[in-house]
């Protein structure tokens, strides 16, 4: 028989909860599930959206009757459960039906507080929390005109704005000198309150009620300096409280709410609770995020799983007033010992602030353009130093030369037709419709339905603004350390750790050891364990073809037509008359449809269909040339100028320097694809400055600058250090790519990996620790030693045939 | 059932987890075959773009599009929701190490 799921609360948490449990454990249970109110789970932060007229009730339902038929799940709507009697484990609802559980789920969320006020109890006294507030509050503004909202924080002023898009004249009394303030700070406030006063909201601040006057229903709202104000309609917006009169009737500990560990139990282990009504470490938590965080570990432990620990979130904060970008997060007050970085525009209406302490954000105001908002949310959650970038980190994440969104990044005012991915073509429009009818609360799931931001990736920002402007601020950010697919909740760290630790050395081996949850992984896992193991066992590990991405798998890269293209190396970029003869009439004999130069100076053989790559490969390889490696995450190119041989300003040999750099590099797997240049003079003209290792010559030696690239998003690289010696400059080369590739993610270039690690963590251990540079360089020239083969002319001569054969043709 | 079985070839020739390419009059064919030494055959072109599904990494009994990664079903030709599409699934078999094909499209319900 199955055990008894009981769930007491049909709201976001709870659900969400069921839905996890669900994917883990189908069959596990029986489920029954009370709601007070008289609707499936609908999505409760869209209430405001439905106030404003923008979404229906329909619109924001998230899980409809069908649903809970069709997981066969029992609903009981309009029952109040009113006691559990938790030793013969049965809960009792108000006409005294008695339902028995195995375990029991509460998540009743909370209520709204209600100010002891004379008059609270007159007819169009509200508080706004669930539907039927809303319903009373649209009645109202068909027939009234007047309304009062009392409190001026974030659930007011979302009350006030949809009553006034209803036509009501709306006065909101707060009784602190500054609107929503435990998410702004003086100058946003400020802001905020200004261009809602340019919208028609009137605000009177600092100001008390003292008592709601009227015979049956409120006529008049009276303040405590006397003044009395027409009103039709009361909306008390002054908090939630969590609601655990349920907990308590049952003697469940509570404090502010319902005590819970970080498995989401209660004092009694049988009992659970999630979301609003929860106190977890002294906090409570009113956003969706956190709650959804927590459901995941309840339901881990529902499923019996037994792991995943809830340890808490730190959550960041959206007005959901459409055209007000607002973002706040963590302790953007700060304290005595923490610092203000302010840039201020009033003119332009932009203002943000972060508070730093021990140079790590630990708080963030953005009024105006909040774009940045997700990065500075990332940072503060990830406590990265920003020494590095301090002195810029105002001006957002380098969006200075980004391509294919063009400057636009005020989301809220873009028009549905503005482009946001320039990739697929996906419109501003098209998204916001795709989150509200699928009910996408992720940034994975706004990508698997509708593509945007999931090609190159530059529009991510926009994308996450937008649907933290959508579903409401408290969207579901990304989960602190994410795992590395969905095919298992370990971390790329985790996994490389484990990797070394355990001497796992087959995809196989990792993915039994690790408890993979599909059975061979996909597309995403497995070329990164195919990378990770063949970084960790140099010598010993055995390719996985099968795991590497086609254009790896076959040598070249796939076009869009399906044919390949070959990229011979040029050492250095330099070449020889007799090589571009040789190139030449290889080309004219095969019938090379294109031949192009590429950015990273080497000649490109376009249109080359499949089964001809290793004819092609086999001249090439007779004329002395190997693979470029253009397909791969791998060394790509090293570009150079003429340098002190040719050139009148170069100060050293820099195109030798190149060749030398190519020879040693040539042939190594990389987490992301790896380019390198050595530039003659400060001059630069081998563009040293956007690549992952860049080499500039100057009279006294050579600078090593590091971490740049071209591409969606221009990064110029941190400068590492300077050294004398050509022995150097390979030794520093050597040791920054070995720790580059032995700890940055897969598919993650230097650029990033540098931002999330910090400049100053590269240079402690390749310029500081010499014994440490040492040793990376030589794992790297180790490891060197097994993969200078050429594959193309291993291929040539017969190593893997099938994949460039049919395996019948029956033409 | 009255299909007209072809001769592909030996199953060992097929990599596990990877495909072979059947050339017909009608255009390619992908052979695949999973980790658990099931096959299916597929036209060789995605639905989206028509990249060659053939070139695809395949897992469970799914493969990725070499293009844009769509993910297409190898027993149906269905693309993965939410994307739509669906490209010509053929009847396969192996009888005595040997795999066969059959020209005539499977039918796929929508």
């Amino acid at each position: 028989m199955k055990e008894k799921l009981v769930l007491v609360g049909n709201g976001m948490a709870g659900v969400r909860t069921l839905e996890e449990v669900l994917k883990l454990a189908p069959d596990m249970y029986e489920i029954t599930v009370f709601g007070e109110e008289p609707y499936p789970n609908y999505n409760r932060i869209m209430l405001s959206p439905v106030l404003a007229g923008e979404k229906t009730i329909e619109e924001i339902t998230l899980n409809d009757r069908q649903w809970y038929e069709d997981n066969g799940i029992k609903l009981v709507t309009g029952k109040k459960v009113t006691n559990i009697d938790r030793i013969k484990h049965k809960v009792i609802a108000d006409d005294g039906s008695e339902h028995s559980y195995d375990r029991l789920l509460i998540a009743t969320g909370s209520k709204p507080i209600i100010l002891p006020l004379p008059g609270k109890d007159l007819k169009g006294v509200i508080g706004f929390r669930d539907i039927h507030d809303v319903d009373l509050m649209l009645e109202a503004s068909t027939k009234y005109k007047n309304a009062i909202v009392i409190g001026g924080g974030l659930l007011g002023l979302e009350a006030a704005n949809g009553l006034m898009q209803q036509g009501m004249n709306v006065t909101v009394i707060h009784l602190l000198d500054r609107l929503m303030e435990k998410q702004l700070d003086d100058a946003s406030a400020k802001m905020l309150k200004s261009s809602l006063e340019e919208r028609g909201l009137k605000f009177l601040m600092e100001t008390q009620t003292e008592a709601i006057l009227g015979k049956n229903r409120v006529e008049k709202v009276k303040l405590k300096d006397g003044t009395e104000l027409d009103a039709d309609l009361v909306v008390m917006a002054v908090g939630i409280r969590p609601n655990v009169d349920l907990a308590k009737t049952a003697k469940l500990h509570t404090i502010r709410g319902i005590v819970v560990n970080d498995t989401l139990q209660t004092y009694d282990p049988r009992v659970y609770a999630v979301g609003e009504c929860v106190e977890h470490r002294s906090n409570t938590y009113g956003l969706v995020a956190p709650l959804f965080e927590m459901s995941k570990v309840c339901a881990n432990h529902l499923a019996k799983h037994g792991i995943g620990m809830y340890q808490g979130s730190v959550t960041s904060t959206k007005l959901k007033v459409t055209g007000i970008d607002l973002f706040s997060a963590g302790d953007f007050f700060g304290n005595e010992n923490s610092e203000d970085l302010v840039y201020q525009d009033e003119a332009s209406g932009v203002y943000r602030k972060l508070v730093v302490q021990n140079n790590r954000i630990i708080g963030a105001v953005m009024y105006g353009d909040t774009i940045d908002g997700s990065w500075y949310f990332d940072l503060l959650r990830d406590e990265t130093d920003i020494t590095d970038f301090r002195k810029t980190i105002l001006f957002g994440q380098a969006h200075l030369g980004d391509s294919g969104h063009g400057e636009d990044d005020r989301v809220a005012l873009m028009a549905d037709t503005a482009e946001i991915c320039g990739c697929n073509g996906i419109c501003k429009g098209e998204i916001v419709k795709a989150i509200t009818k699928e009910k996408l609360f992720t940034l994975e799931d706004v990508r698997l339905h509708t593509k945007a931001s999931n090609s190159c990736g530059s529009c991510t920002g926009l994308v996450e603004t937008l649907l933290a402007l959508t579903v409401g601020g408290d969207y579901s950010v990304a989960p602190h350390l994410k795992p590395m697919c969905g095919c298992t909740d370990f971390t790329h760290d985790e996994v490389r750790g484990t990797i070394k630790r355990n001497e796992l050395k087959t995809i196989r081996n990792v993915m039994d050891f690790m408890e993979w949850k599909t059975p061979d992984g996909c597309g995403k896992c497995r070329p990164g364990l195919n990378f990770y193991l063949t970084c960790a066992w140099p010598d010993e590990y055995v390719d996985d073809s099968q795991s590497r991405f086609i254009n790896e798998r076959v040598h070249a890269n796939i076009q869009k037509d399906g044919t390949y293209s070959v990229i011979p190396r040029m050492w250095g970029g330099e070449t020889t008359p007799k090589e571009l003869i040789a190139l030449g009439q290889i080309a004219e004999n095969h019938k090379v449809p294109t031949v192009h130069v590429t950015g990273g100076q080497r000649i490109d053989f376009l249109g080359i269909k499949k089964e001809n790559l290793p004819a092609i490969w086999g001249d090439l390889s007779k004329a002395g040339f190997v693979s470029g490696h253009a397909y791969g995450k791998a060394v790509r190119t090293v570009k150079t100028c003429v340098g002190s041989e040719w050139c009148r300003f170069g100060t050293q040999n820099s195109t030798q320097m190149g060749i030398d750099l190519e020879k040693m590099t040539w042939g190594s797997w990389m987490p992301h694809k790896f380019k390198l240049a050595v530039s003659g003079c400060p001059r630069n003209c081998a563009e040293a400055t956007i690549k992952d290792f860049g080499v500039v010559a100057v009279d006294s030696g050579w600078e090593l600058h590091v971490g740049g690239n071209g591409g969606v998003k221009v990064r110029a690289t941190d400068f590492m250090c300077a050294v004398t010696t050509t022995d150097e400059v390979k030794e520093y080369c050597a040791a920054f790519m070995q720790l580059y590739r032995s700890e940055a993610h897969y598919l993650e270039r230097t650029a990033p990996w540098i931002e999330r690690v910090g400049l100053t963590y590269v240079k402690e251990r390749i310029v500081d620790d010499a014994e440490k540079r040492k040793k990376f360089a030589e794992e790297f020239w180790f490891s060197q030693k097994f993969s200078q083969d050429d594959p193309w002319k291993a291929r040539a001569e017969g190593v893997d045939a099938h994949e460039y054969t049919p395996i019948v043709s029956m033409v | 059932m009255s299909e007209n079985w072809l001769k592909v070839g030996k199953f060992d020739d097929i990599p596990k987890l990877g495909s072979r390419l059947v050339k017909t009059a009608d255009g390619d064919i992908a052979i695949f075959r999973t980790s658990e030494d099931e096959i299916f055959a597929l036209r060789d072109s995605c639905p989206h773009k028509q990249g060659p599904l053939s070139q695809g990494i395949v897992y469970g009994k799914k493969v990725s599009c070499p293009l844009h990664d769509w993910k297409i079903h190898l027993d149906t030709g269905l693309a993965v929701a939410p994307d739509e599409g669906c490209t010509a699934s053929f009847p396969v078999k192996i009888d005595a190490g040997i795999v066969y094909i059959s020209l005539d499209e499977k039918k796929t319900e929508e």
